[in-house]
């Protein structure tokens, strides 16, 4: 088993799982810390409110098997949607609530007007701010599925991979160290997602 | 830019795929999951599945079935039918569900809307609405299916569910469902109005132009169609093509290495 799809009671588990596996992976969901040796990569998912995500990450003690695989570990992490905002270090969802902490930033409501309606749902292009092995074969201007109300404000621009616009250009995909994510859903944004998916597998641990 | 959705509708009624004009006369048109496959290769932008008859048989979502959908799914699913509570809503998201569409519990129970968005996140409730335009103009939603009057206005349902924490509207013309004679232009645009939150048109579609209309005119961030897919030539790419020359942005799949398994 090479990809473990970290469950701490949030998420669309399954389908993250079907799309690594389609993309090749061995893959495994659980909420079991002690399975983290047997993986060389973690997938952080997460569909719902940032405050619950991070209470049951702590409760289940995920919060400190996390800090140790990716801090001391430097296994490769990739945060998908609220997966990616639990990343940083403070959420806004329902109260102030403190994140994972491995990308400087905090998680801030989009600004909604006129043309601007929240959620942000669709398709959305990513433009890159950077070269990433993340990135490979994936051009500017390519769609991926967007679906949600708040946005990774990043601390340190060197943190950003890739911007999209909605009302402002918000990250999309954020990098730190070994620690990577989307704000979009590459498991459901059909073959410009499994690009993303494959590319992230064929990291090495050192990348 | 955020992309103009174009969303295929599969309605299921008792294990089947069925058409249906007006919420009646169903018909069946096979079995669901070849449709499942057959959008995903194709790249549609999202499907939609409702299950029609769960409802009114007094059942949950079919489980296994959504399951099976969703593992040949890698674009974005929302399944509804006979979601009437949050463990119906959990179920089906674990099931591998992206999103939730609640249509008839809401009106005995909008709290529900909330609770599912606390949990799961506005984003992954779809607040369903069923409507029929009266003689005087005006228009009444409907729950179970079209059978039951709700004495509410649909703008203004619409309004509310996105107070209780609705991420979407999924409005639906009773009378041109299935019809393929063109979306209610005047609902659609009433209910885009009410709300900030996005609007999926449905009901009616027959043309790339109703389409187009629904967009331009209902104003709506996305149509949903069932009949022009399923029953004509037209296809969603080819509508998206038709979108794009007239200005309205759409997603274009860009050539990629890895493919979809047929």
């Amino acid at each position: 088993m090479n990809v473990l799809v970290i469950d701490y009671g949030m998420g669309n588990l399954p389908s993250v799982k079907r799309a690594f596996e389609e993309c090749g992976a061995d893959v495994l969901i659980s909420g079991d810390q002690g399975d983290i040796s047997k993986a060389s990569k973690l997938v952080l998912p997460g569909v719902g409110s940032y405050a619950q995500a991070m209470d049951n990450i702590k409760k289940s003690g995920w919060f400190d098997a996390l800090q140790t695989a990716v801090r001391e570990k430097s296994m490769p992490l990739l945060g998908i949607c609220l997966g990616m905002q639990l990343l940083a270090e403070e959420g806004e969802e329902h109260g102030h609530s403190q994140g994972l902490g491995f990308i400087s930033g905090n998680i801030k409501k989009i600004p909604s007007n006129e043309n601007i309606r929240v959620p942000h749902v669709g398709w959305n292009e990513i433009t890159a701010k950077k070269s990433d092995p993340l990135l490979t074969s994936i051009e500017d201007g390519t769609d991926f599925y967007f679906v949600h109300s708040y946005y990774f404000n990043a601390a340190n621009e060197n943190d950003v991979l890739a911007r999209t616009p909605y009302g402002a250009a918000f990250p999309s995909i954020v990098r730190h160290g070994n620690v990577w994510g989307t704000q979009f859903h590459p498991e459901k944004s059909s073959l410009p997602g499994f690009q993303l998916i494959r590319n992230f597998l064929s990291i090495s641990q050192n990348a | 830019m955020l992309k103009t959705r174009i969303i295929p509708t599969l309605l299921l009624k008792d294990i089947g795929l069925v058409k249906g004009i007006g919420f009646d006369s169903w018909r069946r048109v096979g079995t669901a999951l070849p449709s499942v496959k057959v959008y995903n290769r194709r790249q549609v932008d999202e499907l939609i599945v409702m299950d029609i008859s769960a409802t009114l048989s007094g059942r949950g979502p079919d489980l296994n079935e959504i399951s099976n959908f969703s593992s040949e799914c890698f674009v974005p699913l929302t399944v509804g039918g006979g979601v009437r509570s949050l463990q119906d809503a959990q179920n089906l998201l674990r099931a591998g569900a992206d999103k939730v569409a609640l249509n008839s519990a809401c009106y005995e129970n909008p709290e529900l809307v909330t609770e599912i968005a606390q949990k799961f996140g506005t984003q992954c409730v779809v607040a369903g609405i069923d409507a029929r335009k009266n003689s005087d103009g005006t228009y009444t939603c409907y729950s179970h299916s079209g059978t039951k009057s709700q004495n509410m206005d649909p703008a203004a349902w619409a309004k509310k569910m996105e107070e209780y924490g609705a991420g979407e509207i999924l409005i639906t013309s009773i009378e041109r469902d299935g019809t393929m004679e063109g979306y209610d232009l005047d609902l659609i645009r009433l209910v885009s109005k009410a709300v900030s939150i996005p609007v999926i048109a449905s009901g009616g579609a027959g043309s790339y132009e109703d389409i187009y209309q629904a967009i331009k005119t209902g104003g709506a961030q996305a149509a949903s169609a069932a009949s022009i897919f399923h029953f004509t030539q037209q296809t969603p790419l080819e509508a998206k093509e038709y979108l794009a020359k007239r200005g309205i942005p759409v997603t274009q799949m860009k050539k990629f290495q890895s493919s979809l398994a047929a």
